[in-house]
């Protein structure tokens, strides 16, 4: 312990020590995490992206959050896209473009660059566009300005001028204290054609839409930022109703909570196995089992016994509807539908092809920020695991998990592994390996009879049971009991004799068969 | 529509009652700005004199009126009339490209 809180002190005086450069939010879910803070404030940053992948909306999202968020007044300059058609895009999130220009807080300037503009008859540049951004600029005292996009604005200059008017821009930004996004085509546009972004801006993001499987991810990477550690990862972000949500990872970590506090798992004799206490309080739990082994009853279980509780609880199913799982439930005892009804319990129910895996994330986080539950299932992991290669799944649920421990929510994941692999499925060793509490369900098959088992195989930081238990379902609910009675006892030892001393004596007989002949 | 074709199929000779009114954008006294202010006004001088409006507009000055025209480069002279209306960009020092945007037929004065 001692070891850990000066490692923490020595980063925080480094830290105080370290200068800082200024950052301005842009109040986008996520984007701030990665970019440690915010946008490096009164410079401009270069937004790439191909066309569809979000750019326009980003950047609008940046000075809407600018107005509402931090009262700085901003400027959003479209080439492209005529005001009106503008103001209604945005609409469809939320955004009441025209309020905020009634209250000199926003200044939307439509610039139609006219390619007959550009008959050169000797040197020209754009003062004509420096002159009309300082009037706006001027007019709502402006900390924020979007310039979307500079394709359209440069359509057809020649490189010369591009060139020297592309650099006067960016210093003419800087010269006038704001924070600036500007966007542009990502790809075969002239930019990357002349390695104009390689050294005249100090932050460049790229924006990305990749389609794997048939399913659409947009990722986003921040590609440099002078002056300032960023995270250098591509990220998944998300656009739906209510804007832009990127997914972050990293930062968080730092501030994990370790609680010592416990949680009961719903099942008497399951604490008694966990050191008699249970779960510790905003770890993960994982059970493995093959089909039919009672994963999704154990999972309800403990999701009910968090209802009765009166805490919240999210339970995230991948397999069966909700219906089905309050009707299965109500057989062995549970009644999640009062449950569901008095608020405690809120399913999420989605087809895993439906998205990608990290967008089903995104929509659990931000349903995670609205109901904030104190537990939270996921009903089997193993389903959405079809839709990406290990590795990617395998980062995006450490990056989950870490995320619902900086909230303190104990999370616990089902994942269904096939007969005969249980030592071997690739990605069940994957999350086990990161989970703090992993139990296995199993089928055992002794003298004719088949009945369910249950162990834990780790638990971090408690002395838990070794000992492999037969759980039973019934009308009421979920119990172990010792595996076996001590009339028929075997132990695996003697079984295994008994059955080798069969075979050789079969052998024996075969051989005196053959003798015999 | 009909009076752009007409224009554009016979080019103004000078002395022609062509009523020409031109719009100069500048930025101050800054060396294209002034090559530009030069460069039309012997233009006009020599090929439209007597026919022709010149306004040459500092956008430093005046910058509303760069707004209204959407002036982005400068300089920049925008042709308002005879229409159809005419836009270059640059010092004007290429006299050839700007007479044939004026629509003023070189070869006729000279032949």
């Amino acid at each position: 312990m001692p070891a850990i809180k000066t490692q923490k002190a020595l980063l925080q005086t480094k830290k105080a020590a370290r200068f800082k450069l200024p950052k301005a939010q842009t109040g986008i879910n996520g984007l701030d995490d990665i970019m440690f803070g915010g946008l490096p404030r009164d410079r401009p940053t270069l937004l790439l992206g191909e066309t569809g992948c979000g750019k326009t909306l980003m950047a609008m999202e940046f000075v809407v959050n600018g107005i509402v968020k931090y009262n700085e007044p901003g400027i959003f300059v479209a080439f492209e896209e005529k005001k009106e058609e503008l103001i209604m895009n945005v609409k469809s999130i939320g955004y009441d473009l025209e309020r905020h220009i009634k209250d000199k807080m926003l200044h939307l300037e439509q610039i139609q660059v006219n390619r007959q503009e550009i008959i050169a008859t000797g040197n020209y540049n754009i003062e004509g566009l420096f002159v009309r951004l300082s009037l706006a600029i001027k007019s709502i005292k402006a900390k924020r300005i979007v310039l979307d996009s500079l394709d359209a604005l440069f359509y057809g200059f020649d490189y010369k001028t591009l060139r020297s008017e592309f650099k006067r821009l960016f210093s003419w930004l800087k010269e006038k204290k704001v924070t600036a996004i500007i966007t542009a085509e990502n790809g075969d546009s002239f930019l990357m054609r002349h390695g104009l972004e390689e050294y005249l801006a100090d932050c460049v993001i790229v924006l990305d839409n990749r389609v794997t499987n048939q399913i659409v991810t947009r990722r986003l990477r921040i590609v440099k930022c002078r002056g300032s550690i960023h995270g250098i990862n591509e990220y998944p972000f998300s656009i739906d109703a209510k804007g832009i949500s990127v997914f972050p990872i990293g930062s968080e970590a730092l501030q994990l909570k370790s609680s010592s506090k416990r949680i009961s798992s719903g099942i008497q004799q399951l604490d008694e196995m966990l050191d008699n206490e249970g779960f510790y309080l905003g770890s993960s739990i994982l059970i493995s089992g093959t089909a039919g082994t009672g994963k999704t009853s154990i999972s309800a279980s403990f999701a009910h016994s968090i209802c009765v509780a009166k805490k919240r609880c999210l339970f995230c199913a991948f397999e069966e509807a909700p219906n089905q799982v309050i009707r299965n439930m109500k057989s062995i005892g549970f009644n999640l539908d009062a449950m569901v009804k008095s608020g405690y319990l809120t399913f999420y129910y989605a087809r895993p092809t439906l998205q990608n895996l990290e967008l089903h994330f995104i929509a659990i986080r931000e349903m995670i920020n609205e109901i904030k539950p104190s537990v939270v299932v996921l009903d089997p992991i193993t389903n959405l695991m079809t839709e990406g290669p290990n590795s990617d799944i395998r980062s995006m649920l450490t990056r989950f998990v870490d995320f619902l421990k900086t909230q303190e929510i104990t999370v616990m994941f089902t994942a269904a592994i096939t007969v005969g692999s249980i030592e071997r499925n690739p990605s069940d060793e994957g999350i086990s390996s990161m989970v703090d509490t992993w139990m296995m369900v199993q089928d055992i098959e002794m003298d004719s009879e088949r009945f369910r088992s249950l162990c834990v195989m780790k638990s971090r930081g408690m002395m838990h049971s070794n000992k492999v238990q037969r759980f039973e379902i019934s009308r009421r609910g979920i119990t172990l009991s010792q595996l076996v009675s001590a009339e028929n006892y075997t132990s695996a030892e003697t079984k295994r004799i008994d059955k080798e001393q069969r075979n050789l004596s079969t052998s024996g007989t075969s051989n005196l068969h053959e003798n015999s002949r | 529509m009909a009076s752009k074709i007409s224009v554009k199929s016979k080019p103004i000779k000078p002395g022609d009652n062509g009523n020409y009114d031109l719009r100069l954008f500048v930025t101050g006294a800054l060396p294209n700005s002034a090559r530009a202010i030069i460069n039309i006004s012997s233009i006009c001088e020599k090929y439209l004199k007597g026919n022709y409006k010149l306004e040459v507009i500092d956008i430093y000055q005046q910058p509303e009126l760069a707004l209204a025209d959407d002036v982005i480069a400068v300089p920049m002279l925008i042709k308002k009339s005879p229409l159809p209306e005419a836009r270059m960009a640059g010092d004007l020092s290429d006299t050839k490209t700007v007479l044939e945007n004026l629509l003023i037929d070189d070869s006729k004065i000279h032949g």
